[in-house]
C-alpha cells in the first residue's frame, strides 16, 4: 500500500474517536434532562457540572482528531 | 502548518481556501537572543493585547470603586464573583490564597479565546505549545504546592484507600501515570477545541463560498449557529481549564 495512502486512511479512522465523543455528550444531556425533569428544583445546581461533563466529553472526542491531524500534517 | 498540503477549493486561491492558513505564525519583529529565536510573532501580539484588555478593563472599570456599581462595574465584578465562587466550591477556604492564579488564569484563557472568535484574528491557545505551557506550569506548581503542605505525605496521594493489599502495586502505578498525564489532557483539551471548532468554522465558510449566491444560503446559516456554538465552546472550555485546575489544587491541598 502507497505510504501516502495507509496516512489518509489512518487518519479516516482515527476520526472515529468523534462517535464515541458522540454517544458522551448525548449520555450527558439525556441524563441531565431526565434527572431535571424528575426533580426541576435541584437542576439549575447541577448545570455547571452539565457544562463540565459537556467539555470533558468533547475533548476525548478531540484526542481522536488531534491523532488525524498529526497524521494529515506532522508524519 | 504545513500549507504544502492544503487542498484548493473551487478554482481559487489556495490560501483562501486553506483551512489551516490561519494558525500560521507571522514574525513581526525578528529577534534573536543567544541562539534562541525569540521573535516578536503574531501570537506574541494578541497575548500582549489580552493582558491589555483584562488589566485596562478591571483598572478603569473599578477605578470608581463605587458602593453601587454601574455597567462597566457590574461586568468586572460578574468576573471575579464567577471565579469567586469557583475556587469557593471546589477547594473551600484554603483556596483563596489561590484565587488571584485562577483569576489571571481564567481571564487569560477567556480573552485569548474570545479574540479569536473574530474574523482575521489569531488564536493563541489553538497552539500546543501555549496550552501545554500553561499547563505544565500548572501541573509543577500544583505539585509544589502539595509537596510544601504534605512533604513526603504528599506520596499518600497515589496510594487510593479501602483497597486491597494485592490490588495496590497495580493501582499505585495507574494513579502515578493518571497524575503524570494531568499537563497532556489539560493542554490538549484546550487546544484540540479551539484548533478542531476554527477549522470547521473555515471548512463551512468555504462551502458558501463554493455553492455560490444561490446555494450558498444554507452553510451560512449553518455558519451562524456553529458560530453561535464556538462562542460557547470558547468560554466552556476557559471555564473547564480553570475548573480542572482548581480540582488539581484540590486534591493537592486536601489528598482526596
Amino acid at each position: 500500500m502507497e505510504p501516502e495512502a495507509a496516512k489518509l486512511i489512518g487518519a479516516g479512522l482515527a476520526s472515529i474517536a468523534l462517535a464515541g465523543a458522540g454517544v458522551g455528550i448525548g449520555h450527558i444531556f439525556g441524563a441531565y434532562l431526565s434527572g431535571a425533569l424528575r426533580n426541576p428544583s435541584a437542576a439549575a445546581g447541577q448545570f455547571p457540572n452539565l457544562l463540565l461533563g459537556f467539555a470533558l466529553a468533547e475533548a476525548t472526542g478531540l484526542f481522536g482528531l488531534v491523532i488525524a491531524l498529526i497524521l494529515l500534517f506532522v508524519i | 502548518m504545513a500549507t504544502e498540503h492544503a487542498t484548493a477549493g473551487h478554482g481559487g486561491e489556495a490560501a483562501a481556501f486553506d483551512p489551516m492558513h490561519q494558525f500560521e505564525i507571522k514574525r513581526l519583529i525578528p529577534l534573536e537572543i543567544f541562539g534562541i529565536d525569540a521573535s516578536f510573532t503574531n501570537s506574541s501580539l494578541f497575548m500582549v493585547v489580552a493582558v491589555i484588555l483584562i488589566s485596562g478593563y478591571i483598572i478603569f472599570s473599578m477605578s470608581g470603586r463605587a458602593l453601587v456599581p454601574g455597567r462597566m462595574q457590574s461586568v468586572a465584578e460578574l468576573g471575579y464573583e464567577f471565579v469567586a465562587n469557583m475556587v469557593r466550591m471546589n477547594i473551600g477556604s484554603a483556596g483563596q490564597k489561590f484565587f488571584p492564579l485562577i483569576f489571571s488564569l481564567f481571564m487569560f484563557v477567556l480573552v485569548l479565546n474570545m479574540i479569536g472568535m473574530i474574523p482575521y484574528t489569531f488564536t493563541v491557545t489553538s497552539h500546543i505549545i501555549v496550552t501545554f505551557a500553561l499547563a505544565i506550569v500548572i501541573f509543577l506548581g500544583v505539585t509544589l504546592v502539595g509537596v510544601v503542605i504534605h512533604g513526603f505525605g504528599f506520596l499518600k496521594f497515589f496510594v487510593p484507600s479501602g483497597v486491597p493489599a494485592l490490588l495496590l502495586p497495580l493501582l499505585v502505578v495507574i494513579e502515578v501515570i493518571s497524575y503524570l498525564t494531568r499537563p497532556v489532557s489539560l493542554s490538549v483539551r484546550l487546544f484540540a477545541n479551539m484548533m478542531a471548532g476554527h477549522t470547521m468554522l473555515k471548512v463551512f465558510a468555504s462551502f458558501v463560498v463554493g455553492l455560490g449566491f444561490l446555494g450558498g444560503w444554507a452553510p451560512l446559516a449553518f455558519m451562524v449557529a456553529f458560530t453561535g456554538l464556538e462562542v460557547l465552546v470558547a468560554f466552556l472550555q476557559a471555564y473547564v481549564f480553570a475548573i480542572l485546575t482548581c480540582i488539581y489544587l484540590n486534591d493537592a491541598i486536601h489528598l482526596h
